[in-house]
């Protein structure tokens, strides 16, 4: 698992790549948070077209996510992940709360 | 014969992509879809992670908390059990309600259960305070067709 950003205008996308699992997730939070700490941006994109695992585990992970950029006011989008995480995130119901760009 | 693993590997999250991914390369010679085997390694991801997270709080040794997963082929299923060898779960029912989690502080999803009924076809568990828990799945491969 690695993540990369990038920042267009005041939109930041966060690009997951790999599997985010229980063994990925302790990485993948503390990367995500220190992005979203240092704020400047008013909007935020997961893209999730390189995950190529993704279960449970990571619902927690953008849940808890989702939490912190919602006190910052941000705005937060899913970019539409391949057919088998998109699986995983319909089951879980994450999409009533963090909408699909 | 029909073919069958059997592993014995340490609980900890290091295991759980090699666990996944054994299981569902034994489905193979059944052709499954890209869907049915991801549906496999998801729900293969959930079990072991529910035993690397809850089954052996402070126990460090690995020895002392190993899993095993047997899996085995029939004509047109794959049947999964996970057993782990630990504290057990307290209210089987409850822990199978979505949302639920013993751990909210660690941002636990508590789909983990949700996601294996989903995904599988059946799904069974059975647990023992201090014995463990063990959970069978079943996926049948080409459902669709028969």
């Amino acid at each position: 698992m690695n993540i990369s950003f990038e920042l267009s205008g005041k939109i930041l996308t966060a690009f997951i790549f790999g599997e985010l699992d229980e063994c990925s997730a302790g990485a993948a939070k503390a990367a995500l948070d220190e992005v979203i700490s240092k704020r400047g941006f008013n909007g935020f994109i997961f893209n999730l077209s390189g995950l190529t695992f993704m279960d449970s585990t990571g619902i927690g992970v953008l849940l808890g996510r989702y939490k912190k950029l919602l006190a910052q006011n941000a705005a937060v989008y899913i970019d539409p992940p391949p057919p088998a995480i998109d699986k995983v995130l319909r089951t879980s119901g994450i999409y009533n709360v963090i909408k699909k760009l | 014969m029909k073919n069958y693993i059997k592993l014995r590997l340490p609980a900890i999250s290091e295991n759980e992509s090699y666990a996944r991914s054994a299981v569902s390369a034994l489905a193979l010679p059944l052709s499954p879809t890209v869907e049915e085997l991801n549906d496999i390694k998801t729900s293969v991801s959930e079990a072991v992670t529910n035993c690397v997270v809850h089954a052996y709080p402070g126990r460090g040794e690995l020895t002392s908390r190993e899993i095993l997963i047997e899996a085995e082929l029939s004509e047109n299923e794959i049947s999964i059990t996970v057993t782990d060898f630990g504290v057990g779960i307290n209210d089987v029912e409850k822990a199978m309600e979505p949302f639920f989690t013993t751990r909210p502080a660690d941002e636990r999803s508590g789909m983990g259960f949700t996601i294996m009924k989903s995904f599988m076809d059946i799904v069974e568990v059975k647990s023992k305070k201090d014995e463990g828990t063990t959970i069978k799945m079943i996926k049948r491969i080409g459902a669709r067709n028969a």
